[in-house]
């Protein structure tokens, strides 16, 4: 025992910590083995039954249209160094912010701190973009594209609906939520009656309705409403003009970021003002001013941001301009429709959750209504609310796929289009369930990290 | 946090990898089509369900239409009941590669790609058709070359879809294609005016005009864009059970050709001096045993449903809604491309 130090004499296999790993292990193998002899399996029953399979069907020319598309941008170029850009800004912010965090300093208390990060999450990339915009190319599909765009083109449709629900459905749930708590006798029982309705009924039905029953019986086009000037509405969708780009964008883009960096610099010195002095500098005008004036007058000495290009009715359709589709508009209102009332729900129960005393308390302070609602409830609520909305948003984006029955090119249609026509079907579900998989577990991730946020900091 | 971020993604991958490998892993079975039916009792046919004349179900759930007969036609040669399965285009080829369903009778296109990448067999053309417009009459629209620009409904998964954008493209216009899963959908979306034009087989534009509310608001444009040969379909590497279907459509078009009919078919079997009737209704010769059914399977096939031209005159002949001209579905003899190899 001249070394001296006490060695642990128990056997390798005794040790928990090894033994621990050791059936994790066996169960992955196992796990891992299964599915190696599962997949062997099925690419042998493919080949005797004489089925393709691979994923070289991608790269094939598609040959079937779709009615909605996007240009997107290729991989290469300018693109590439964008998105370098957004992400470098992006992974930097974090580091700042973690190493300011480490100092108890969070990188947000410091005017210079939120320059800094607006300026590498904004600036930068925009900087980078506008440089060089020139060598962005993109590709618009076309039925010579191959099936790989097509279903890129899908699954750009399912996140555009999806997004534009999200926001919408949020908005209403937030409103109708409120108002289900609401003094007013006749807005709570509105608001208890949409809720009651909007949520008993299938959403399939709900947007069946949307899609036939109220967007096909509007006029047809050639006697569309004309809703404002050159907006018009019709059975085939709403048309408005399409901005486009001139040489003012850049400079406006500017100019409204400084708009909202001074904004929130005045917001600060407004509420550090008022913890020093008690005094309620004005914030709202000041900081609408800010954001609307700078870009005006941007827009006003060095030329209008973009023009407008107009639909007209020419041939069958109208052209030129943009539309909302009527599956696009359809399948947006009754996502939000339905969900916001889910939302309400989870809004109320939300806000019931704040013990009474909570508002008593803020009240007893002086505070006006909206006050305690913004400073008091809604932060304490938050931390109810965001799990089971987390739970809406990843429903939302999968009952998306609805739109399959109302001629919507989202995912699961191209998909199934592709599946067709290239006959290679557990390929193509593979592909698609991956792909809501995906979507499913950014959301969520985004969803859990900010819900760490608004949780109660133990100190 | 993270870490459980991970652990989710690694367990939400492998769930999906196991799916996905299910899905595909149904076993081969090593009975023929044949035998299966056999132990069964029953015939599966994949149809349509909303394409009244060719594939039709009515509010008690009975079937007819075009497609429909020819299933019979093979139930009754093999002295078995036959099931549908109502199919979409989506879904038929699964149905039919997966077991489901022992044939596929679902007015479908008999492409290469279809006979060569699917693991399915084409056995036979049972119906020659092309692609055609519909428009609203009030259009003023007299040939399909005018409808640059327009908006045009169908039904996805077919070949119409490429068809359609082949032709487009050929002709140097524009389209916005509105793609609907069920044909219903894509006729009703046409309808409210949500589309100018709906395209599908000619043969199809004819039911669904049929099926419209106001058939006389509707023409039919002049041009024919596509070769359409619809048949069943069979899984490959079955080559009894092709031969089966295969020779019972054929059983029917020569019916048709030596004039035998539901009507006459007993008396025929038993009066007929014609040695190729008498082979057909295996009065004499083997040809049914030897393909492993029995000698007078195309007696009861034409008893159960007819010959070819009393199938297609009862579904979707002049008489019907449909108003079908036969065109190319009429016998070789008579001007059109009908031809069944010799029963010999």
């Amino acid at each position: 025992m001249a070394e001296g130090a006490p060695i642990s004499r128990s056997a390798i296999w005794r040790n928990a910590q090894v033994r621990a790993v050791f059936y994790q292990a066996v169960v992955l193998a196992g796990a891992v083995g299964a599915g190696f002899v599962i997949f062997q399996n099925t690419l042998t029953n493919l080949r005797q039954r004489g089925i393709s399979s691979g994923f070289g069907f991608l790269r094939n020319e598609a040959g079937f249209g779709i009615a909605e598309v996007v240009p997107i941008p290729r991989l290469e170029g300018g693109f590439l160094a964008f998105m370098a850009a957004a992400l470098g800004g992006l992974l930097v912010v974090i580091l700042l912010a973690w190493v300011a965090g480490r100092r108890r300093r969070p990188l947000w208390s410091s005017g210079w701190g939120m320059a800094a990060s607006l300026a590498l999450l904004l600036l930068l990339p925009g900087a980078v973009l506008y440089v060089t915009h020139g060598t962005i190319r993109t590709e618009t599909y076309t039925e010579q594209s191959t099936y790989g765009t097509a279903l890129i083109v899908g699954l750009i449709n399912t996140v555009l609906v999806s997004l534009v629900s999200c926001v919408l459905a949020t908005v209403l749930g937030l409103l109708i939520g409120i108002a289900r708590l609401s003094s007013n006798f006749l807005v709570r029982r509105f608001a208890t009656l949409y809720v009651e309705v909007v949520r008993n009924i299938p959403l399939l039905l709900q947007i069946v309705f949307w899609y036939f029953a109220v967007i096909q019986t509007l006029p047809s086009v050639r006697q569309s409403i004309v809703v404002a000037p050159n907006v018009f509405l019709n059975n085939r969708g709403v048309y408005l003009p399409r901005p486009e780009a001139e040489a003012g964008l850049a400079p406006m883009l500017l100019a409204l970021f400084l708009a909202v960096i001074a904004a929130m610099l005045w917001t600060r010195h407004a509420r550090a003002e008022r913890d020093r002095t008690g005094r309620q500098l004005p914030v709202v005008l000041p900081a609408l001013g800010m954001l609307i004036g700078l870009p005006a007058l941007s827009g006003l000495v060095l030329g209008a941001p973009f023009t407008l290009a107009h639909p007209e009715l020419r041939g069958f359709n109208f052209q030129g301009g943009m539309v909302l589709t009527p599956e696009y508009t359809a399948l947006v209102l009754g996502l939000s429709v339905f969900h916001g009332s889910y939302i309400a729900e989870i809004v109320r129960s939300g806000i019931e959750a704040v013990s009474k005393g909570q508002r008593e308390a803020a009240q007893a302070l002086g505070l006006r209504g909206g006050h305690v609602m913004r400073l008091v409830i809604l932060p304490q609520a938050l931390r109810v609310i965001i799990p089971p909305q987390t739970s809406q948003y990843l429903s939302l984006t999968k009952n998306s796929s609805l739109g399959v029955a109302i001629a919507y090119p989202e995912l699961v249609s191209v998909a199934g289009t592709t599946l067709n026509q290239s006959g290679q079907a557990i390929e193509v579900i593979g592909i698609t369930m991956a792909v809501y998989l995906t979507i499913s577990l950014l959301i969520s991730m985004g969803m859990n990290w900010y819900n760490a946020r608004v949780q109660l900091v133990q100190r | 946090m993270m870490r459980d971020g991970r652990i989710a993604t690694g367990w939400g991958l492998l769930a999906m990898l196991g799916a996905v490998v299910a899905f595909g892993a149904i076993p081969a079975s090593a009975a023929t089509t044949l035998e299966t039916i056999r132990s069964r009792g029953q015939m599966i046919c994949g149809v349509n369900n909303e394409l009244p004349g060719f594939g039709y179900v009515d509010a008690q759930g009975n079937y007819s239409g075009f497609d429909v007969d020819f299933c019979r036609a093979v139930g009754a040669a093999l002295g078995v009941d036959v099931r549908f399965r109502a199919l979409t285009p989506r879904d038929r080829f699964s149905a039919l590669q997966s077991g489901e369903v022992d044939v596929l009778s679902r007015n479908t296109t008999w492409t290469i790609s279809r006979d060569t990448n699917l693991g399915l067999d084409f056995v036979a053309t049972t119906y020659y058709d092309g692609q055609g417009f519909m428009v609203r009459k009030s259009l003023g629209v007299k040939s399909a070359k005018e409808l640059g620009g327009a908006s045009v409904c169908l039904t996805t998964g077919t070949t119409t879809e490429l068809n359609l954008a082949d032709w487009f493209r050929a002709n140097g216009l524009q389209y916005k294609p509105v793609l609907f899963e069920k044909a219903d959908d894509a006729l009703k979306a046409y309808e409210a005016g949500r589309c100018d034009v709906h395209t599908s087989d000619k043969s199809q534009l004819a039911s669904l005009r049929s099926a419209a509310k106001n058939p006389g608001e509707h023409v039919l444009m002049p041009e024919v864009i596509s070769k359409e040969p619809l048949g069943p379909l069979t899984r490959h590497g079955d080559n009894q059970w092709a031969d089966i279907v295969r020779w019972t459509v054929n059983a029917l078009i020569t019916a048709e050709e030596l004039g035998v009919t539901k009507a006459n078919v007993d008396q025929v079997a038993k009066s007929s001096k014609n040695p190729e009737v008498q082979r057909l209704l295996g009065t004499t010769g083997s040809l049914g045993k030897d393909m492993g059914v029995g000698a007078d399977w195309a007696l009861k096939a034409i008893k159960a449903v007819g010959n070819y031209g009393e199938i297609y005159d009862r579904n979707v002949g002049p008489q019907t809604k449909l108003a079908l001209e036969r065109g190319l579905n009429q016998l070789w003899s008579k001007g059109g491309i009908l031809f069944s190899p010799p029963f010999r």
